[in-house]
């Protein structure tokens, strides 16, 4: 009987493995990274996180918008962490149309750390007029919005390359291998030393591409450090909890047969 | 000698009984404060916490009511008259003793929550027996400093913090 | 209700009592006399009350929050996420409750399945579970439209689109379910209201099962009746209920691990692209737990057959107690069933596996068998079972499982492994 359970159970485990091995739709395995923020302390890297942003706003910003951010975001604990005077200054380098004021005209003012970050087009129709009809997507939650995560965005921003043979390209289409049928409409975003780093490291491209999905991953998920420290402490109350019931059960259980 | 046995084991299952107990109620509690918290304001509503009004436009005797965290806020910059007026009053007479000098750090300007302490309605601007605010509700009325002097309103109204930005902008929170 | 009069102690008590029998009920449910030698698969009943009640709560709170309209809807849970005061973990617990809900759920039918517990004298505890867990499953995929991301927009328009396939009046049901000519706010709002209601609907039906099921009282791994109470059965409180509550940790854990570390896992990342009714995603996915019936639908080539058969994959469950023609409640006395049952448990993964591949080829054909073998577990192996299946002998009671009757030396060898089983 045990033996027959088993063998069902192996077979359909190996028909999952195999097939989940061939399924990966042919891309090529993701490029490897060091995440810190993957693990059960997993935290992000600050200073890359500041660096991520500085990538975001010189490069991406241009076209993509992160609709769901506001300026505070970026002094809130767990994310970049800038300074609150910081984090003023940045809003306050970009302008936003308030009003209408008292006599009813809309106004431009600078952005205030309760603004939501400001987007590059007035609406979808215009990103896709201006980006040759492909529409540049919203960045918030774009890493957990693709299959791979921040190993799927690292490796994209990074899988740029002349098509191989017999592989046609129309004009403003790119090839790249991590792309989902490997046609991208978005020219390779970062080459090395593209922009100059205000803390001074060196802005390779691998740089860059690293930063940049980190602080999309924090854009995400910004509530990653406390999921992380709130989820440990939860599990370790739960393990002693279960301990301590299970003594008692034993003891409560120790007046019948057959134990527990 | 087996009695004392029986004892000391009944002590070890009563602490382990209360131990469990003890460690599920915190559990219990810690679950339930998420729950809670989540009715508290949230951080999109904190970061609105404070407002900046431009008030160079204003001229004495004008009023301005401007909306702070939901809230009616009177700006009022006040007549030579009005600021005798409210200084004048003999605070020991009075339902809740302020000073005019304590509720307006810049005589000319008076800024404070327009609401009524009774219960929460907004009183009415220039209005009431002592020319300051009048509460139609149940009959407050107010000074030109805003505090209560008649009526079932028990304390004066509200000063909120607020701070001159410049000599242009009052920044309230 | 109980065998015994319940007289409370104190005066107060007993004026209350006797104008509403609150402490009687309290009383019949410590005292329940339950049967001593269940195992932990018992368990997932108080478990499966334990997640009703985490997303009847969860759902509360961050129905405070959310916003039900088709252009508000997505960024009201970036909200959640973002700003409310621990919205991410009320939603992740809500988002993942549904599947551990499912998990267990799964688990407590299946125990059902191979213990007998369906059969007589318990047949309406188990269709009033049938109910349950169809209203379960309209919970769970209305509930998976509202953050309104590409796959609550076209697993919505799939699913009601099988309206359609109704002879005749199809057409009109699915505009009437929308409320327009696609899926839209008018629809996502009906399902709002919908998925609030639901809940409540199952609680009281929960009410219901478990009151069924204290008439008769519970089934047991041995499958035999027990007298009530007697040496055979402990009081509900404390025994069951610690143990229960060790149980419940146990699984509390595997869910924290979901909450805190893999919170997205179980989902699908298209569901965080905002509705877009002018792209469909590359490959539609129900949740996991939806599979299953999933492969059954595209099993059949013909679109109105193919929603009959994912029905009545359902509904012949409702029917179980009635194809069943065995005596025997427990899979432990009964060699031949056991392996039919374990041969349908896998047959269910697969039809799980296959529901979440495209539906072409071998897939296909896995399918097709799968499904095949499904409806003939029930309506040919089971029925013929009843009759033909050479059962080993059954205790007279769960203390005695030996001494009773058996007559000869096998039996008892039997019986031990018995003993093994059900521990």
């Amino acid at each position: 009987m045990r033996k027959l359970k088993n063998i069902f159970f192996v077979l359909i485990f190996s028909v999952i493995v195999l097939n989940s091995s061939n399924s990966a739709e042919k891309s090529p395995p993701f490029l490897e990274t060091k995440w810190t923020f993957k693990g059960l302390f997993g935290k992000f890297d600050r200073a890359s996180l500041q660096r991520g942003y500085q990538v975001y706003t010189e490069v991406c910003a241009s076209c993509h918008s992160m609709k769901y951010l506001t300026y505070r975001n970026l002094a809130e604990k767990g994310g970049p962490e800038f300074s609150e005077a910081e984090a003023k200054a940045i809003a306050a380098s970009f302008e936003v149309t308030d009003g209408p004021d008292s006599t009813g005209e809309m106004f431009v003012r600078p952005a205030k750390l309760s603004d939501k970050f400001v987007m590059p087009y007035a609406n979808e129709q215009e990103a896709k007029a201006a980006n040759g009809g492909a529409y540049p997507p919203d960045m918030s939650v774009l890493v957990k919005a693709r299959k791979g995560g921040a190993d799927y965005i690292y490796s994209l921003l990074l899988g740029y390359s002349e098509p191989p043979e017999g592989v046609e390209l129309d004009d403003g289409v790119y090839y790249n291998k991590y792309m989902y049928g490997n046609k991208i409409k978005m020219p390779a975003p970062l080459s090395d030393d593209l922009i100059e780093y205000t803390d001074g490291t060196k802005a390779t491209a691998e740089q860059m591409s690293k930063d940049v999905t980190n602080f999309l991953m924090w854009s995400a998920e910004p509530h990653l450090e406390q999921r992380h420290k709130t989820g440990f402490r939860v599990i370790a109350y739960l393990i002693i909890l279960t301990v301590l019931v299970y003594f008692t059960m034993k003891k409560i259980w120790s007046r019948v047969e057959p134990k527990v | 000698m087996s009695d004392q046995k029986d004892e000391k084991k009944t002590n070890r299952r009563d602490f382990l009984f209360t131990a469990t107990a003890a460690a599920g109620a915190v559990g219990v509690g810690a679950a339930v404060w998420p729950l809670v918290d989540q009715m508290n304001p949230d951080a999109s509503v904190k970061a609105l916490a404070s407002t900046e009004v431009d008030v160079s436009s204003m001229q004495p005797g004008q009023s301005l009511t401007v909306l702070w965290r939901g809230k009616p806020v009177f700006i009022k910059r006040r007549t030579d008259d009005e600021i005798k007026k409210a200084r004048a009053v003999d605070i020991n007479n009075l339902k809740h003793p302020e000073k005019d000098e304590d509720r307006a750090k810049n005589p000319e300007w008076l800024v404070m929550l327009g609401i009524c302490t009774h219960l929460g309605c907004v009183p009415l601007t220039d209005k009431g027996d002592y020319d300051g605010w009048f509460c139609p509700c149940h009959g407050s009325h107010y000074d030109t400093s805003g505090r209560i002097r008649k009526g079932p309103a028990p304390t004066n109204m509200e000063i909120p913090k607020y701070e001159f930005v410049n000599t242009n902008t009052i920044k309230i929170g | 209700m109980s065998d015994h009069e319940y007289t409370p102690s104190s005066k107060f008590g007993k004026w209350f009592n006797d104008r509403l029998p609150l402490l009687t009920l309290a009383n019949h449910l410590t005292d329940y006399p339950t049967p001593k030698n269940l195992n932990y698969w018992w368990t997932f009943g108080g478990i499966l009350t334990f997640c009703l009640i985490t997303q009847i709560v969860t759902g509360l709170v961050l129905a405070m929050h959310y916003i039900a309209h088709a252009d508000m809807a997505f960024s009201s849970v970036e909200h959640i996420m973002r700003d409310v005061n621990y919205g991410w973990l009320l939603r992740y617990v809500h988002a993942n409750g549904a599947s551990m809900f499912f998990l267990a759920v799964y688990i407590h039918i299946f125990r059902s399945l191979f213990y007998g517990s369906y059969k007589s004298p318990r047949e309406i505890i188990w269709i009033l579970g049938i109910i349950i867990y169809l209203l379960m499953m309209a919970a769970a995929f209305m509930g998976y439209v509202l953050p309104w991301g590409q796959m609550s927009f076209w697993g919505a328009t799939v699913i009601t689109n099988l309206f359609s396939a109704i002879p005749l009046v199809g057409e009109s049901i699915t505009t009437w379910l929308w409320g327009g000519y696609s899926v839209d706010n008018p629809t996502l709002t009906r399902f709002f209201t919908l998925h609030y209601l639901i809940p409540f609907l199952i609680l009281g039906l929960v009410v219901l099962h478990i009151w069924a099921l204290h008439v008769p009282g519970n089934n047991n791994p041995v499958g035999i009746d027990i007298k009530k109470p007697s040496k055979d059965t402990v009081p509900f409180h404390p025994y069951i209920v610690i143990k229960d509550a060790f149980a419940l940790l146990m699984f509390c854990i595997v869910f924290a691990l979901f909450v805190f570390y893999q919170p997205n896992i179980l989902g699908h990342a298209d569901n965080y692209i905002e509705a877009d009714p002018l792209v469909t995603p590359a490959h539609i996915v129900p949740e996991w737990y939806l599979l299953p019936f999933y492969a059954i639908l595209r099993s059949v080539p013909d679109k109105l057959m193919g929603v009959v058969a994912m029905l009545s994959a359902i509904l012949i469950l409702a029917a179980l107690p009635w194809l069943d023609t065995s005596k025997v409640r427990s899979a432990v006395f009964r060699p031949l069933f056991r392996q039919f049952y374990w041969i349908l448990v896998a047959d269910v993964l697969i039809l799980g596996y296959v529901g979440a591949m495209p539906a072409e080829g071998l897939y296909l054909l896995i399918a097709r068998v799968a499904t095949a073998y499904y409806f003939a577990h029930f309506l040919i192996i089971l029925p013929v079972l009843g009759w033909k299946e050479k059962t080993t002998p059954l205790p007279l009671s769960i203390t005695e499982p030996v001494l009773g009757g058996s007559p000869n030396l096998a039996a008892a060898r039997s019986d031990e492994k018995i003993e093994k089983t059900i521990k």
